[in-house]
């Protein structure tokens, strides 16, 4: 290990975080644009996340210690995730502490923690999203697991750096068990991080809620923390969908030429996947809660038969 | 360190019992104490003898003939003693506070001493024992007395039916494990395990000898469908002979199928694994779907043990697949994920059973929907029950998620198996396992927010407090070690490294650092358990100071939670244990058939849902409905007279003289 290494982790980490509202407000401008509103600024998530942490914080009387120690362990756990995946850079340290099958683990801790303070508010609402997330994410989890498992085979690794330098150096961009895994991915991925079809992120009836349900008690910091957080882990998915699908232009070492083209390569990614994503919101409908386990089940199969056409494809 | 100082404190506890009996707290005491004393040395006397790789082996000889008690203690052995010893200390600490609180007959309560102390003396006992007459004899004492210990409450007939259950699979497990012995004993004359090795069978006899103990070991594990016994004893018990059952019984089954498949038969073929390798998934998945839909807090436990050695036996599958086909390091890989799980498993589930036994004593209940709100009731327990359910669910960074890590680096390699179908049936039940990892999440969220958190739903467990220092000790011990095994597990991986080594003949690679865990090479992949720890905390407290330092002018109020404006919420509008398993019961429907059912009464309407366990609907009920019919035939052969039953004994003989007379 050396230091230039550690002090790449942590800086990775620290973009993540400072940059995922801006990803978040791109989002919401070409949602705006594509539905002919007056879009705010791109930086809006910063000013929105300034004035709750300056308000009030009103937690409920029947939560207990749990509710108000949820909020910092989900954003340190968001962070220590943001450490561990590949920015624009693969070789740094973050990646041997927690390979694929970690972060898929610490993300289901974060949203452990999240259900359990959903229930902790002792009423209807945070109990009915504490169950719908699980329930999204009994399914969606496991499909996220074959997806990377998939890719994970191809390279003989679990540990992400080593999965995308083999397969930036072995060109896989297009095998089939490689698409059949991104498309997985990106289906769980749209599920996880709460968007449509599965949740809308900016429902307004308690009733259809499923993540806002949960956090419904929050509100200043400790809500400033929780949104902050989700937005790190929207990012964190589009990094893994784009540094694992797409890796093009990712640098392999600290080299400051290659650096500067994965840093201009990813970010030029990150607004491709922000136009996308708002495109999708804009096109499609929330599903009805149970035919959530449908659009999943496809993801669940997608990525299972990658697996399949992996393993049975070698020889 | 002498072996026999575990066995015969454990069973000086049993026997102090009987000649206490009149002094009831004395005898409380000193049978417990004892039982922490013989815990403790089982765990000294494993350890030394594990960490030095020592092979001990003694031979008893007894007053009758030809009959020499033969016991040994190996690496495989040492291990799963530590097991039991850790889980028979925390009890020791744990029962005397549960037993006060459970106002009992004196003459039951002498009873329970005698045959807890003979338990754990028997499990002791099966893992030295080096010869079928030793190995049996314990197991069926292992049995025996632990069926006193689930009728303990007697006086409630499901107790009875379910003890009698327990009574009729463990005597059938008995009997399939002996036939598999003896297929042995035929082929090599011999009943001391040490003349087995290297005895060389036939294709067929070794298919039979293995197929017929995995049914025998699995029954006591509780595999799927063998399994019917084991949400109906462990419940029945008291909570902490629950956790002995489920945290270290089912392991020593565990053990035995380990022993006998891995040591005592000669080769390994794949089909073994394969069939152990579905089995397990099956169970896995089985086990978790009825966990998640029970609202008996001890059976969503009882469940779930089933889903965990679901689990044990995946890994144990993948083990024999991967050594049948020459991969040694991944066998090694894959034998050192089962143990690890059952070490695992028998820390985190001795400690929620041992929290389900306080809200049992303390709380007077055991039905989730009338819990809640127990965080501020008993907040030490709910602490402990928390890292138990965060540990259950597989989540890192504690001690379940280590073993399910390794299993699932076992399953990724399968592209290096050559037969192509293992390859996709390895998948295949990874995806399985990933999808009962998941939903054990979602079960152990709504066992904890249920239970826990929120608002309590009844008056008696309103009442609920934290218990004495005794079991919250024994609790904190647990959950210590669940955290420890989580972040540590390098220290576990090389004492586990033995084992492999005197079972597979092989280790995995010895570890650079404690920092990182890395099972094959660090090519493949490493889990930095500490580190993740450590930042998770750290990260956690920093932001805590910086908030409250930044924003100190931003109050922290106390206000009613959000009720649409409507007012009047109340504990009744808070999301129950049934609403919660809702979608889940929705989506695996086909699993559970549930049988709803709509009650109208004069001022209120109650619904209330029905699920039975199909297998037992459908296998076993059915066999019970056909052994009564052909009991009832065979009844017309009971009549009374003597003079008919000389008939058929004259009749037996003159078989019996026949068969041998011909075959003999």
């Amino acid at each position: 290990m050396d230091h230039s290494k550690i002090w790449l982790t942590i800086i990775q980490a620290l973009l993540f975080a400072i940059s995922a509202p801006l990803f978040v407000g791109i989002t919401r401008w070409v949602k705006c644009q594509l539905q002919n509103r007056t879009a705010p600024s791109v930086w809006q998530p910063y000013w929105s996340l300034n004035k709750l942490f300056h308000k009030e914080v009103l937690t409920a009387t029947t939560t207990s210690i749990l509710f108000r120690i949820v909020p910092f362990l989900v954003f340190s756990i968001t962070l220590v995730i943001a450490a561990t995946i590949p920015l624009f850079i693969i070789n740094a340290t973050g990646s041997t502490f927690a390979d694929v099958i970690v972060i898929i683990g610490l993300f289901a801790l974060i949203r452990f923690l999240l259900a359990l303070a959903g229930m902790d508010t002792g009423t209807a609402f945070g109990g009915m999203g504490a169950s719908r997330e699980m329930f999204v994410s009994s399914i969606a989890e496991p499909a996220m697991a074959m997806a990377l498992f998939a890719v994970a085979m191809m390279a003989g690794s679990t540990n992400l750096a080593n999965i995308i330098s083999h397969l930036t150096t072995y060109n896989l961009y297009f095998s089939p068990s490689l698409i059949l895994a991104a498309f997985g991915m990106v289906l769980v991925a749209l599920a996880e991080t709460g968007r449509i079809p599965v949740d809308n992120p900016t429902a307004h009836l308690e009733l259809t809620m499923i993540h806002e349900a949960m956090i419904l008690e929050y509100s200043g910091r400790y809500l400033a923390l929780i949104e902050w957080s989700s937005a790190i882990k929207l990012m964190l998915y589009a990094a893994l969908i784009n540094n694992i699908f797409f890796p093009w232009g990712i640098a392999h070492d600290l080299i400051w030429d290659d650096v500067g083209i994965g840093i201009c390569a990813f970010f030029c990614k990150m607004v491709v996947l922000a136009v996308a994503l708002g495109f999708a919101e804009v096109s499609l409908a929330k599903l009805r809660l149970f035919r959530v386990p449908n659009l999943l089940g496809v993801a669940f199969i997608f990525g299972l038969l990658a697996v399949l056409i992996q393993i049975i494809g070698i020889n | 360190m002498n072996l026999f100082y575990a066995l015969i404190a454990a069973l000086a506890s049993s026997l102090l019992a009987l000649v206490l009996h009149s002094l009831p707290r004395i005898q409380k005491i000193v049978t417990f104490s004892l039982l922490g004393v013989s815990g403790f040395f089982a765990v000294a006397t494993g350890l030394v003898a594990l960490l030095l790789s020592q092979h001990l082996s003694f031979e008893l000889i007894s007053t009758l003939p030809n009959l020499i008690w033969r016991l040994k203690l190996d690496p495989l052995a040492s291990f799963f003693l530590i097991v039991v010893g850790i889980i028979v200390i925390s009890v020791s600490f744990y029962g005397p506070g549960y037993v006060s609180g459970s106002n009992q007959k004196q003459s039951s309560l002498t009873s329970m001493y005698f045959f807890t102390g003979l338990f754990v003396g028997s499990m002791y006992l099966v893992l030295f024992a080096a010869d079928v007459i030793t190995f049996m004899v314990a197991w069926e004492l292992m049995s025996i007395s632990s069926y006193f210990l689930v009728i303990h409450h007697y006086e409630q007939p499901a107790n009875r039916r379910a003890a009698l259950i327990y009574f009729l699979m463990a005597q059938a497990s008995g009997l399939f494990i002996l036939f598999a012995f003896s297929i042995l004993i035929k082929f090599t004359g011999s009943m001391s395990f040490a003349v087995w090795h290297g005895v060389s069978l036939t294709a067929n006899m070794a298919h039979l000898a293995f197929f017929i103990a995995l049914i025998g070991f699995g029954m006591k594990a509780g595999v799927v469908p063998l399994h019917v016994w084991l949400p109906k004893a462990h419940p029945a018990a008291p909570s902490h002979i629950s956790a002995l059952m489920s945290g270290v019984m089912l392991k020593v089954a565990v053990y035995g199928l380990i022993r006998f498949t891995f040591e005592l038969l000669p080769n390994i073929y794949w089909q073994w694994g394969a069939v152990t390798l579905f089995i397990g998934t099956v169970s896995a998945l089985f086990g978790m779907l009825y966990a998640l839909v029970q609202r008996d807090l001890k059976k969503v436990l009882a469940y779930s043990s089933v889903k965990n050695i679901g689990i044990i036996f995946s890994a144990l599958g993948l083990s024999l697949i991967f050594k049948s086909l020459s991969q040694p390091l991944l066998a090694a890989l894959g034998l050192i994920a089962a143990l690890y799980h059952s070490l695992n498993h028998a820390l985190f589930k001795s400690l929620l059973f041992f929290g389900a036994g306080v809200i049992n004593n303390l709380g007077h209940e055991r039905d989730l929907e009338r819990m809640g709100g127990l965080i501020k009731k008993m907040p030490h327990t709910a602490w402990y029950f928390l890292i138990g359910c965060i540990s259950i669910s597989a989540l890192p960074p504690f001690s379940g998620f280590v073993s399910e890590w390794l299993f699932f680096q076992t399953a990724i390699q399968a592209p290096l198996l050559e037969n192509e179908i293992m390859r996709a049936l390895v998948s295949v039940a990874a995806a399985i396992i990933a999808l009962t990892s998941a939903l054990a999440a979602a079960c152990f969220v709504k066992v904890y927010g249920v239970a826990f958190l929120g608002q309590p739903r009844s008056l008696r467990i309103q009442e609920a407090h934290d218990p004495d220092w005794g079991m919250r000790l024994a609790m904190g011990f647990l959950a210590l070690l669940c955290l420890l095994f989580g972040i540590l597990p390098t220290f576990t991986i090389s004492a586990l490294n033995i084992v492999s080594e005197q079972l597979i003949k092989t280790q995995l690679p010895p570890t650079e650092s404690w920092l990182r865990l890395v099972p094959i090479n660090s090519k493949t992949s490493s889990y930095g358990a500490p580190l993740i720890g450590v930042g998770i905390v750290v990260i956690s407290i920093a932001t805590y100071y910086l908030l409250h330092l930044s924003y100190k002018r931003a109050k922290i109020k106390g206000v009613k939670p959000w009720d649409c404006g409507y007012g009047g919420i109340n504990q009744r509008m808070q999301y129950s244990a049934l609403a919660f398993a809702m979608p889940i019961r929705r989506i695996f429907f086909d699993f559970f058939l549930p049988q709803g059912k709509i009650e109208k009464d004069i001022d209120r309407i109650n619904y209330s849902i029905h699920i039975n366990d199909l297998i037992l609907q459908y296998i076993y009920l059915p066999l019970e409905r056909l052994s009564f019919l052909f009991a009832k035939r065979l009844a017309y052969l009971q009549s009374g007279n003597v003079r008919v039953y000389l008939t058929y004994i004259f009749i037996t003989l003159i078989l019996l003289l026949w068969t041998t007379a011909k075959f003999g």
